[in-house]
């Protein structure tokens, strides 16, 4: 299962962090910044995979964005670079060649399609096809609520 | 700003979304943290007001901000709010907020359970969907608890989309709600063969990480996965199954073998390395459980290490890695395999990726041998000189002592090899891990009796040249090792040459620069040294000398009696005011040095680490009590520190009689003497005199050599371990050649590896003696000590509360707690009485009935109770030989997956079926057996099996001759049929249908309540419309009513409490009171509704025509032959028959559909004639025995109410006649 995943920029800038065990806000914080440290650390050439506290963490970088996962111990390394590939696949298709100031500004949808794709910290869905319908659908619907919203809001303005 | 300023306070809600305050952070590099106080205070503000969209942009932004590190936890009260807003926009953003900051602390979030239990039953998937995503990342034990039953509900809903997310959820529910586990673990498994591959690979992987904590208990599940591995071709998928395969197998060897063929194929076929590398792993977890019995296992690790091996040489890193990660596995049981590649992992030792050096690393740990320890460790230290940075360097320091002390220095035929490397890794600079060498040095010394005068001079020659270790402040880690040896010079000072010398290093004032804990051992050690010096002087009669070093003693001590370290000064003190009265007595020529060193008398022995924690309680000890109640009288005061020190009369017996062994001394002397000259490379040293410790009692029998500096040492204290690696070469050739010779003459004895671990004595499977015999003192632990090592295991497990047998059949408190609609208050919801026991039974519902009632029985027929257990046990039982025999079954030259999958041996009755394998089996034993008559053995394996089973044994001529598409059914367990290739069957039938709406329903027994029934009635939308307010309503007759909401009179109708979008379909409950139930009833009813659409919305009603049949009334039950047969004795039942003409259907799809339709289960069944039992709510009876001839089928039955069984078997003949 994992445990957690974790988008960060070079800068060490916390992009987007998804908890599959509810953690309270301290440790996260503890956790963040030691686990950034270490893979910010690592040089280009090294290998994705490292232990670190109980866990193995998967990480890798895609532009400036270091994706990383931790997973536990009999959890398989490559599937879940795999199931990160596949995220920034998706991600890319949802925002057509997808750059990281899409992710800053939409950080929502981001965590959207997280969610269509992994829950619970185990992958859900493994068609990339039938996530993005998921998304889509969502946003669709989403889209119809949002026109009567304006004009509600207009009333109350008025 | 000032734009901003002029926008006012009206558009207050425009005037940031969350772009601008991404936007606004952005451009506010400098004074972020003030810029994103005044937005959370302009957020506050936000969210006081009513509108619903201007909060959830609130919350949208508060979640941005959370990521950035600040706390919003004062926020999640407006969280809820925004969760539970009707427009899915919304709903989306509070559930995203929740679900990344709450937690279990998180108090208001037991407010939430009623908001998500509307949104999982919401009409919309999305809405449902979103709401378990969210509560799966902040599920507490209390919403688990409360949800349970409301999630378990929808891992059958229509919608794939939500039936995949349901299942994956329970696993979270599980964990916060163990108890949940028994009751939803049928529908789970059911969900293994859901249409649906999300669902299927998600109950796959929910059930895989339980059984990867737990694995005992899914063990029966093994068929099944088996049959999923060889169809799936899910590479994520077959993962899971695989990583599960290789948690039982440890469990169960036999299932090892049956996987070695399928997962080598795989290994040999697949292209995804993430495959082939769980595939690796899991051959290799196979095969370390298959220790012995595996003819041809010895391929399938050459299998695995080859393809590692190709993983090693990529050029991918990662595939690298992992490749070494596996190898190193491979290892622990097949050491000889992965040895050969020692070249590739010394290779990978110059990688420049650090933690891929640092796997070899690991690897390296387990493939030394006696023969390559040294090669190993000499290539290790020029690693050590080479490295750069010390993370890595120190990271190597650890391995280094790791692998020379493993096993007890198992693979060290050369201590004073390894004393030299320790010493030369003290030139590390700036290492952490000084400690480290020193506990090594202290160990070895202690331990290997030896080595001890090596060790000491080489110790003494550390001391000499401490101001090369001490003087830079930087290496202080290094420094550490200063304290053992000053320790070990101490300790042992009577193998010290020039003990003088080594006491004045002690004492140059450059030691005072030394942390205190060193000063503190060196203020110790060297009045040990003292001692053994002034006794030396003593015995040769020089007594100037003995002053002379007691002058100098008082002359240094001083300037430890001023250190600031209080250990240091104490000490100190102490001991200067010793040796000033110690000069006293010189002075006056009295001799001193036998009462010194008596301080310092006896022997420590190491104590293994855990020895104290194992010290059993003596019995009759009270440790509470009193020891002693009355003050002793000076008699036993007297005896009492003699047996607190009894080692110093010990010490003592030791020098007064050391003449008494003389003799045997000699002799030990002259046969080592003998085996020395046999080595031309041990250097003969002229016994020294203090030898008195070799006579220790217990260690008498050792022969102890001494042993002298085989190497001159040309930089004092930097010995060079390399010349150590020629010697060895150089002896062991020698070696060799000489054990040719004995070879000869007579047979060698061979000693077995597990001798090694307490003495270097027997020979390694080399064949390595090692340069010089050691005994290597193990460490001591206390008499009866306990083997056990219970202290390895965790007490707080969270996944221990997962353990729980799930094959044992439900109790009747085993329930999900269920939560009542609150529209419908009064009814049951269906799953309040549900099921939780099937086995992939299509009917779930049923099933649990069953369970229950044989609980009931229990508690009714007292006489019957222990059979019942009984029952029930080898029920368990039969479980664990199903899997015998599934697993027994598969010979070396088993159905391989492919064959398996072949269309021409009949799809589903091969192999893999485990029913099908039941049959099989029971063929057998019906060849061993009489058909008429069942022998105990065989009955006893009848009641193993429930009735559907046991008839399906008698079958067993005919068996073979069906194996065909037309194979009876047979395997039907807990009454109803599994895995079957039966038509599609639906209990569900037509209540009525419109244009607009199509209703079906199903009725089921209450098992609480013998006058109740719950209809429920799936409403499907069939047109373009919104269909809401559905109001259902009968006319209830005297018989039979509906239950409503309590003030509410007959006329009412109840509120069916969902709507339907169009396209939609939802299930609702009704529950109905009866009296009598020997009949079958039909009420009318109607539904009426409001459509809506664009053109407006239309009131519209539906009649419909509810028709209770008695068959809705029974209960599926199972019933065991005995039983049955009593029942049928009894002579209180009523009898009757009916013939039914022109069946077509096999005889097995016929029993299927009574079982089906009419809730029976099959008692027994022989050739083509069955019993069948079933219950009513009431607790009438009902038997049947049902027979198949040419084209008819006749059944008789037997009931306790003639009235029901007549209207029963009229129902039977309706369903019959249209097969």
């Amino acid at each position: 299962m994992m445990r957690f995943m974790l988008l960060f920029s070079r800068q060490g800038k916390l992009r987007l962090q998804k908890w599959y065990l509810a953690t309270a806000d301290k440790d996260k914080k503890k956790m963040v910044r030691e686990l950034m440290q270490v893979v910010l650390a690592r040089k280009p050439k090294m290998c994705s995979f490292l232990e670190w506290r109980d866990l193995k963490v998967v990480y890798k970088r895609y532009a400036s964005l270091y994706f990383c996962c931790a997973i536990e111990g009999q959890d398989n390394e490559l599937i879940t670079l795999e199931l990160i590939h596949r995220y920034v696949e998706l991600l890319d298709k949802y925002f057509g060649s997808v750059c990281e100031l899409d992710i800053i500004f939409n950080f929502e949808k981001a965590y959207f399609i997280l969610d269509e794709f992994v829950m619970g910290g185990e992958i859900q869905d493994t068609s990339k096809k039938s996530v993005l319908k998921a998304i889509e659908q969502a946003d669709l619907l989403q889209e119809e609520d949002e026109s009567p919203r304006s004009v509600l809001e207009e009333m109350g303005l008025a | 700003m000032a734009l901003k300023m002029v926008k006012g306070s009206i558009d207050r809600m425009f005037d940031k979304n969350l772009q601008d305050l991404v936007r606004g952070i952005r451009n506010h590099k400098e004074d972020e943290a003030k810029y994103i106080s005044q937005c959370i205070d302009e957020i506050k503000q936000e969210l006081k007001q009513d509108n619903i969209a201007v909060k959830a942009n609130a919350v949208c932004k508060l979640t941005y901000l959370q990521m950035l590190g600040y706390d919003i936890s004062w926020a999640a009260f407006n969280i809820i709010e925004v969760m539970s807003a009707s427009k899915f926009t919304f709903k989306r953003i509070g559930y995203l907020a929740a679900s990344q900051c709450f937690h279990e602390g998180t108090d208001v979030i037991m407010l939430t359970t009623n908001q998500i239990r509307k949104d999982l039953s919401s009409p919309n998937q999305y809405d449902t969907g979103v709401a378990l995503t969210g509560l799966s990342c902040f599920v507490t034990p209390d919403l688990a608890r409360d949800l349970a039953n409301d999630i378990m509900t929808l891992m059958s809903h229509t919608k794939p989309y939500i039936r995949k997310k349901a299942v994956l959820i329970m696993y979270k529910v599980f964990l916060k709600y163990p108890e949940s586990l028994r009751p939803a673990f049928p529908r789970l498994k059911e969900k293994l063969e859901d249409p649906d591959p999300g669902v299927q690979s998600a109950a796959v992987n929910v059930i895989c990480e339980l059984a990867r904590r737990n694995p005992k208990n899914y063990l029966s599940l093994a068929p099944l996965f088996f049959k999923l591995m060889t169809s799936s071709t899910n590479n994520w998928v077959l993962i899971k199954i695989i990583k599960l395969f290789g948690a039982l197998t440890p469990l169960e060897p036999r299932l090892g073998k049956k996987l070695i063929e399928p997962l080598t194929n795989l290994i040999h076929s697949t292209s995804a390395m993430s495959l082939l590398y769980e595939c690796v792993n899991t051959v290799i977890a196979v095969l370390i459980s298959l220790s012995s019995g595996m003819p041809n296992h010895s391929a399938s690790i050459q299998l695995c290490v080859q393809k590692l091996r190709i993983l090693i040489e990529d050029s991918d890193q990662n595939l690298k890695y992992l490749g070494l990660l596996a190898m190193s596995k491979i290892l622990k049981t097949h050491p000889k395999s992965v040895q050969s590649h020692k070249d590739l992992i010394l290779q990978c030792l110059d990688d420049k990726d650090e933690s891929i050096r640092l796997r070899a690393l690991d690897l390296l740990y387990g493939m030394v041998s006696k023969k390559n320890l040294m090669e190993i460790v000499k290539k290790l230290m020029i690693h050590v000189d080479k490295a750069e940075g010390t993370t890595y360097r120190d990271e190597l320091l650890t391995k280094i002592i790791d692998i020379c002390s493993q096993s007890n220095y198992q693979y060290i035929t050369n201590f004073e090899w390894y004393i030299s490397i320790l010493v030369e890794l003290t030139r590390l600079e700036g290492t952490r891990h000084g400690h480290l060498i020193a506990a090594q040095m202290l160990d070895v010394a202690i331990r290997v009796k030896a080595i001890r005068k090596f060790a000491v001079s080489q110790m003494a020659m550390l001391l000499d040249n401490a101001h090369l270790i001490a003087s830079n402040t930087q290496r202080n880690g290094i420094c550490e090792v200063l304290y053992a040896a000053a320790w070990i010079c101490g300790e042992f000072s009577e193998h010290l040459e020039e003990a003088n010398q080594t006491l004045e290093a002690m004492l140059r004032p450059k030691v005072t620069t030394l942390p205190g804990h060193i000063q503190a051992v060196y203020v110790q050690n060297m009045v040990k040294l003292y001692a053994s010096i002034l006794q030396q002087k003593e015995q040769a009669g020089e007594k100037e000398a003995a002053q002379e070093i007691t002058q100098l003693m008082i002359e240094r001590l001083p300037q430890f009696v001023q250190s600031a370290d209080l250990e240091v000064q104490e000490r100190a003190s102490c001991i200067l005011q010793l040796i000033k009265y110690i000069q006293k007595l010189q002075v006056k020529e009295v001799p001193v040095a036998e009462e010194v060193i008596a301080l310092f008398a006896g022997e420590l022995n190491p104590v293994a680490p855990k020895a104290q924690k194992k010290v059993p309680v003596p019995e009759g000890l009270d440790l509470d009590a009193w020891i002693n109640e009355p003050p002793s009288d000076s008699e036993s005061e007297d005896e009492k520190p003699k047996t607190i020190f009894h080692e110093e009369e010990q010490r003592h017996s030791r020098h007064r009689q050391p003449e008494i062994d003389e003799e045997e001394l000699a002799r030990r002397r002259e046969a080592r003497k003998q085996e020395q000259a046999n080595n031309p490379f041990y250097i003969k040293s002229s016994p020294s005199p203090q030898k008195r410790y070799q006579d220790t009692p217990g260690v008498e029998h050792i022969p102890v050599v001494q042993i002298d500096l085989s190497v001159p040492l040309k930089v004092p204290g930097m010995p060079m371990s390399d010349q150590y690696v020629k010697l060895e070469e150089e002896r062991r050739h020698k070696q060799k050649l000489e054990k040719d010779k004995k070879k000869k003459k007579q047979k060698k004895e061979k000693r077995g590896k597990h001798h090694r671990h307490n003495s270097l004595h027997t020979e390694s499977e080399e064949d390595i003696a090692p340069a010089h015999h050691v005994d290597i003192i193990t460490e001591e632990m206390p008499e009866n000590a306990l083997p056990s090592d219970e202290d390895d295991k965790d007490p707080n497990d969270p996944y221990k509360a997962l353990d729980i047998d799930l094959d044992k059949p439900l109790a009747d408190s085993e329930k999900l707690p269920v939560q009542r609609h609150r529209n419908v208050e009064t009814l049951k919801s269906p799953d309040s009485e549900v099921p939780l026991v099937e086995k992939k039974s299509k009917k779930p519902k049923k099933k649990e009935k069953k369970h229950k009632d044989k609980e009931r029985d229990k508690g009714k027929k007292k006489e019957k109770e222990k059979k019942v257990v009984e029952e029930e046990e080898e029920e368990e039982e039969k479980k664990g030989e199903d899997l015998d025999f599934w697993l027994s079954t598969a010979p070396p030259t088993a159905p391989t997956p492919q064959a398996q999958s072949e269309p021409g041996t009949g799809t589903a009755v091969v192999a893999e079926s485990q029913e099908v394998k039941k049959e099989e089996r029971e063929e057998q034993d019906e060849e061993e057996e009489d058909e008429g008559k069942k022998s105990s053995k065989h009955k006893k394996k009848k009641h193993k099996k429930e009735k559907e089973e046991k008839s399906k044994d008698k079958k067993k001529s005919k068996k073979k001759s069906h194996h065909s598409e037309e194979e009876p059914p047979v395997s039907v367990q807990n009454g109803t049929l599994e895995d079957e290739p039966l038509p599609p069957m639906s209990s569900y039938r037509l209540l009525a249908e419109n244009p607009y709406i199509k209703m079906t329903y199903d009725i089921q027994g209450n098992l609480q309540n013998d006058s109740q029934v719950t209809v429920s009635v799936i409403f499907e939308n069939k047109s373009t419309s919104f269909l809401k307010s559905m109001e259902l309503n009968v006319l209830d007759s005297l018989n039979t009513k509906m239950l409503r909401p309590e003030g509410s009179s007959v006329h009412d109708g109840i509120p069916v409490p969902f709507q339907l979008p169009p396209g939609i379909s939802n299930e609702a409950q009704f529950v109905f009171t009866l009296q009598s139930i020997v009949m079958a009833q039909k009420l009318k009813g109607t539904l009426s509704f409001i459509v809506k659409n664009d053109e407006g919305s239309t009131h519209e009603k539906l009649d419909f025509k509810l028709h209770f049949s008695c068959a809705s009334y029974l209960i599926t039950t199972p019933c065991y032959s005995d039983a049955f047969a009593k029942l049928l004795e009894s002579g209180d039942l009523h009898m009757s028959s009916i013939k039914v003409d022109g069946i077509s259907i096999s005889f097995q799809h016929l029993l299927a559909k009574i079982c089906f339709h009419h809730h029976f289960s099959v008692v027994e069944r022989v050739d083509s004639c069955a019993s069948m039992y079933s219950r009513s709510i009431q607790g009438h009876h009902v038997c049947l025995l049902v027979k198949k001839g040419e084209n008819s089928v006749s059944i008789d039955g037997k009931c306790n109410d003639s009235t029901l069984l007549s209207n029963l078997l009229d129902e039977m003949k309706e369903t019959l006649s249209k097969c």
